[in-house]
């Protein structure tokens, strides 16, 4: 009811959940058993119960992701979970989470947020009437039970025990793994906060229980000296271990910025290793291809750097201005080729459709520079003048007459005149001033 | 401009921190026979270089941007005094940088050019005959550099005459930075090579004299500085 321990008791040994619920109350009467076993069931049961199903001949259930056997009176697929409905759901979902420190209003999002919403329902059991009942036969159950204890003095120890018992059900139930993990974890200060006044109240409870014990070895009238005394006890262990505590604390957050360093150093040698390391070797394999060399050399630093200097999100997205395109394209074509490239740029602007066009073309006219520019320097300009964006490339090589070249081939008339052409530009090749080709795109932008 | 060179010589200073750029440099133009320069000197640093300047006094220095001891810019600093407008040192910057930092820096100290280390050995030749006769000599990428700047700066035209790059002079730089030489310019604006060494002079000039905060807020504003 409380913990959803009777629930997954009974998935577990494939008995009714009412059959297990009615056991505990049994033995709840005899001296409260039924509750300690309770308590011990809610912080060893693993929760949070799914589906059953069935692999291989044996029966398995769904405990918090790992499949534990289970008998056959539950069919595969036999639906273990109902909608909650009703007050009653309510009020123990909530007891549920302020117990067990998961958000009340839990989305049921990814990971242990989406375990936490499917408990509560997954435990819903029967419905409303019969946990009513059920309840109703614990408050009944706990009513009797304080009417026995109160008149019988030979069992005293039972009020203080079960309050130890609950405080450090508390404490080890916030304990658990996943809860570490959170607390110690960067976590928003709510749920940390929750943590932390719930093992507060575990701590109160255990510790006024143990005096309570310790105030009924006497009589009630020294009760006084007995809390003073465990206050100078606790005192005293403080002062003796508050420095080792400390310590240990001071030693964990020193691991931990040691970890996040190591982190750091393990994803930088990782990069390294799967960019700048191939690189060399590729180098050494290569080293009688001067050519080859170059170019590993010069795309292995322009990574590097690429890497080292810009922040993640330039590096990561697409580039949007006509400079960074342009200069993405013209390295590229220098590593491929092999061929320096001289880039300048004058200005830059947002890029538009017409200019992405411009820089396709001109990645083009580069290659062709490359390709057949004698090997010489390609030299690459362009400038943003008012609403003109110009882009000139030249190389040195042997010269190009576009009318010599045969009418099926599409590389320059295609791909960077009939490119400007069809965007709105246009696009010229001529022999240059001093020897090569020059190829001039010219491209009137729309954006702002 | 090889071909005229044996006439003439022109005596240079080699500054580079590293042994092995200037044991190249010296290879590829220090045959004076045929190229016509006679290296006559080396440093590898900044004291050393002010140093065998004032004991040499070369008509060019090939002067690294970044040396130990304090970069190019403090040769040049503690080089004024050689320095002068008829026969003193000239001062060409070669380095592989190209950022706007080391670029105007070394312009602003008094350097006459600006090549980076990609430059064939022709065109270094050439252009340490342009400095000495007088001339500056910009890299593509410092007539793109320029440009910028200017083009940055056109807009309030304050004191015009004095910051504004001309359209004739526009034009220069442009055809600087798509990669023609000096030779090709004046074939293809049909004007002589005298008139674009002036032009580039001029374009030097005024880099020199304005607009220092602008160009640096440029540059700043680039993440160039």
């Amino acid at each position: 009811m409380l913990g959803g321990v009777a629930h997954g008791l009974a998935v577990h040994l494939g008995l009714p959940v009412r059959w297990v619920r009615l056991a505990f109350v049994l033995l709840f009467f005899a001296q409260g058993i039924g509750a300690l076993l309770y308590a011990a069931f809610w912080f060893v049961v693993p929760i949070g119960i799914g589906e059953p199903s069935q692999r291989g001949g044996t029966h398995w259930v769904n405990v918090n992701g790992v499949y534990v056997p289970t008998s056959p009176w539950l069919r595969p697929g036999t639906p273990l979970t109902k909608p909650r409905g009703g007050w009653i759901g309510r009020l123990r979902v909530l007891l549920q989470h302020a117990l067990q420190g998961e958000p009340v209003m839990a989305a049921p999002a990814v990971g242990d947020d989406a375990e936490a919403g499917k408990r509560p329902a997954a435990k819903t059991g029967q419905g409303g009437i019969g946990q009513l009942a059920a309840l109703v036969m614990v408050v009944i159950g706990l009513i009797a039970l304080l009417n026995v204890l109160g008149w019988q003095t030979a069992k005293p120890y039972t009020w203080p025990l079960l309050a130890i018992g609950v405080g450090v059900a508390l404490v080890w139930r916030q304990a658990d793994d996943s809860r570490w993990q959170r607390w110690f974890g960067i976590e928003e200060g709510e749920r940390r906060r929750g943590a932390y006044t719930r093992v507060g109240a575990g701590v109160l409870l255990a510790v006024a229980g143990t005096i309570a014990l310790l105030a009924m070895q006497g009589s009630g009238s020294t009760l006084g000296s007995v809390i003073e005394a465990s206050i100078a006890v606790l005192a005293g262990v403080l002062v003796l271990l508050g420095p080792y505590g400390l310590r240990l604390w001071q030693d964990l957050g020193a691991e931990r910025t040691a970890r996040i360093r190591a982190q750091e150093r393990a994803e930088i040698a990782a990069h390294i290793h799967d960019s700048v390391l191939h690189t060399l070797t590729l180098i050494q394999r290569r080293a009688e291809d001067p050519k080859e060399v170059l170019r590993l050399a010069r795309s292995q630093e322009r990574e590097l750097r690429l890497w080292l200097y810009r922040p993640e999100a330039a590096a990561e997205s697409a580039p949007d201005t006509m400079a960074e395109t342009l200069r993405a394209a013209v390295a590229e074509v220098e590593d491929r080729h092999g061929v320096p490239v001289e880039l300048v740029i004058v200005g830059d602007c947002p890029m538009d459709e017409g200019i992405a066009a411009q820089m396709q073309a001109a990645r083009e006219a580069t290659v062709n520079a490359a390709k057949y520019g004698g090997g010489g320097p390609v030299q690459v300009y362009a400038e943003v003048e008012g609403r003109t964006v110009s882009v000139f490339v030249r190389d040195h090589g042997p010269g190009f007459d576009p009318d010599t070249v045969p009418e099926d081939r599409m590389g320059v008339r295609e791909s960077i005149i009939g490119r400007m052409k069809r965007h709105g530009g246009t696009a010229r090749v001529r022999p240059a001033a001093g020897g090569g080709t020059e190829v001039e795109l010219e491209m009137e932008r729309t954006n702002d | 401009m090889t071909e005229a060179a044996p006439e003439r010589t022109a005596r240079v200073v080699l500054v580079d921190d590293h042994r092995m750029f200037r044991t190249g440099v010296r290879a590829e133009i220090g045959r004076t026979e045929v190229t016509g320069i006679d290296v006559v000197g080396e440093a590898d640093d900044v004291d050393s270089a002010v140093r065998v300047v004032a004991e040499t006094r070369p008509d060019v220095v090939l002067l690294d941007v970044h040396l130990p001891g304090g970069g190019g810019v403090e040769v040049l600093r503690r080089s004024v005094g050689v320095m002068g407008e008829q026969g003193g040192v000239k001062f060409l910057a070669l380095s592989v940088s190209d950022a706007a930092e080391d670029v105007i820096g070394v312009i602003r100290g008094g350097a006459r050019g600006y090549v980076t280390k990609t430059i064939t050995g022709t065109d270094l030749v050439d252009a340490i005959f342009r400095i000495a006769d007088g001339d500056a000599v910009f890299s593509p990428r410092l007539a793109g550099f320029v440009l910028d700047a200017f083009a940055a700066t056109d807009t309030p035209p304050v004191d015009e005459d004095l910051d504004r790059l001309t359209q004739r002079e526009r034009e220069v730089l442009r055809l600087i930075a798509r990669g023609y030489a000096y030779k090709e310019i004046a074939k293809q604006l049909f004007i002589s090579v005298k008139t674009v060494e002036s032009h580039v002079s001029a374009v030097l000039r005024k880099l020199q004299l304005s607009n220092r905060h602008e160009l640096t807020r440029w540059a700043t504003a680039r993440r160039l500085v």
